[in-house]
């Protein structure tokens, strides 16, 4: 779907590429269209594809029934509803780079959204597809995490709205019913200095060994992606800092309280020693 | 579906879900539009979708419906920052080549060096170490001819 992030995980060196004739796609025109079609049939939805290509071309996608919702125009929307930062599903991550509001109010969304691909995939990939696709490292989401937004979902006959940190259940798993849809992600005002860092391979195009993303608020919130099954936050570090500790003790509690693994990309102790290297320059930065 | 392709309104029957890229190769039989990876990561399938780069190999021909979508076919063979990426060997084994053009094309007016690499982030050249790219770019959107990115792309 959206998000150039965890497509090597799926990846198997045997697989073929899926038949596209085996599969079948209808396209909504608007969103009460695509509920009431995801009302009556099981069908995964695809907005920028991103994700959803790299499954079909290494022949790893379950799913054959899709609905497009690329076209469902009032999913694009971003705009102030209060004091609350409304992102509708469907905007691009070169919307989000362009939108002021984003970039006043979330300025670590703006760049979160920069370092996720090229050109080419902030022109497609979207912020309700980074979130849907559910992947660990999924580089939006730990910015989601740290300013407790909210996922709004919505069925033919009801809507939810789920923090962000509710959302997953899992690797991959989320809390969505099959007849729902991401409809907007909505992030409360944000108070304290925001901190984005992505750590990969290369500066552009590179899935993240670990991504973080902090803010200074008097209990600071600090979360972490790649470093669990899920987008995490920290909250034993958070509460050390809010009471007191120093840089030195919040590492100690934060190299206890993550658990990455090894895979592909970088090896847990990496990862540990990273995301503690991290905190601190979070810590200095922002202080 | 129909859209408009390299300024000329077009129909397609290839299956919905297939794969822009594969569409504008056999269907349309445009094959300066390259795969690389098949995955988003290396640009050279870059094709203007409503003015905007996309990778082709990540964008069902579905969603191009009614778009208009510009190949490196629709700069013709004169193409000024063709003759650049000649001029300066910005080009070795040429299968990143349509992707690199067309993903400057998008380039705003008086690019930087920096706004020159941030633009071609998602397209990977093994042969040139980038160097000659992004002087032909650079000398490209220096000409005084040169008004806007939409304009040179149609």
């Amino acid at each position: 779907m959206a998000g150039n992030a965890g497509r090597h995980v799926v990846r198997e060196r045997s697989a073929m590429r899926t038949a596209i004739s085996g599969l079948e796609v209808r396209s909504a025109a608007s969103l009460g269209e695509a509920l009431a079609i995801l009302r009556d049939d099981e069908r995964t939805p695809i907005a920028g594809a991103t994700d959803l290509y790299v499954a079909l071309n290494f022949g790893t996608l379950k799913p054959r029934q899709f609905l497009d919702i690329w076209s469902v125009s009032e999913l694009r929307d971003i705009s102030m509803k209060g004091t609350t930062l409304v992102i509708g599903a469907l905007a691009t991550y070169t919307s989000l780079i362009r939108s002021t509001l984003v970039g006043t109010h979330v300025p670590m969304l703006v760049e979160a959204s920069r370092q996720v691909g090229g050109a080419q995939i902030q022109n497609r990939g979207t912020l309700g597809g980074n979130v849907a696709n559910a992947s660990p490292a999924g580089d939006s989401l730990p910015v989601l995490a740290a300013v407790d937004a909210v996922v709004v979902l919505r069925s033919a006959d009801s809507e939810r709205r789920i923090p962000i940190t509710k959302f997953y259940t899992g690797y991959r798993a989320t809390v969505m019913r099959p007849n729902e849809l991401i409809v907007a992600i909505e992030i409360p005002p944000v108070e304290g200095k925001q901190w984005f860092r992505k750590v990969g391979t290369r500066a552009a195009q590179a899935i993240s060994k670990i991504v973080v993303a902090g803010v200074r608020a008097r209990t600071p919130r600090i979360a972490f992606g790649s470093v669990a099954p899920t987008v995490v936050r920290a909250p034993e570090t958070e509460s050390a800092l809010a009471e007191g500790a120093t840089i030195d003790e919040a590492a100690l509690v934060l190299s206890r309280e993550i658990a990455p693994i090894d895979d592909l990309r970088s090896t847990a102790e990496y990862r540990t020693r990273v995301a503690t290297n991290l905190l601190r320059r979070f810590w200095i930065e922002t202080g | 579906m129909k859209f408009v392709l390299n300024g000329a309104g077009t129909e397609v029957k290839s299956h919905p879900m297939s794969r822009l890229l594969d569409v504008l190769r056999e269907e349309c039989g445009l094959t300066g539009t390259k795969e690389g990876c098949g995955e988003g990561e290396c640009g050279a399938c870059t094709v203007l979708v409503d003015g905007e780069p996309v990778c082709s190999c990540l964008i069902p021909v579905a969603q191009v419906e009614g778009t208009e979508v510009v190949t490196i076919e629709g700069l013709g063979d004169r193409h000024p920052l063709q003759i650049l990426f000649m001029n300066e060997v910005g080009a070795q084994c040429g299968i990143c080549t349509p992707g690199m053009i067309m993903a400057a094309l998008a380039l705003g007016p008086s690019p930087t060096l920096d706004d020159v690499k941030t633009a071609l982030a998602g397209n990977l050249c093994r042969c040139t170490g980038y160097s000659a790219i992004y002087r032909a770019i650079l000398k490209w959107r220096e000409m005084p001819d040169v008004t806007s990115s939409a304009s040179a792309a149609r």
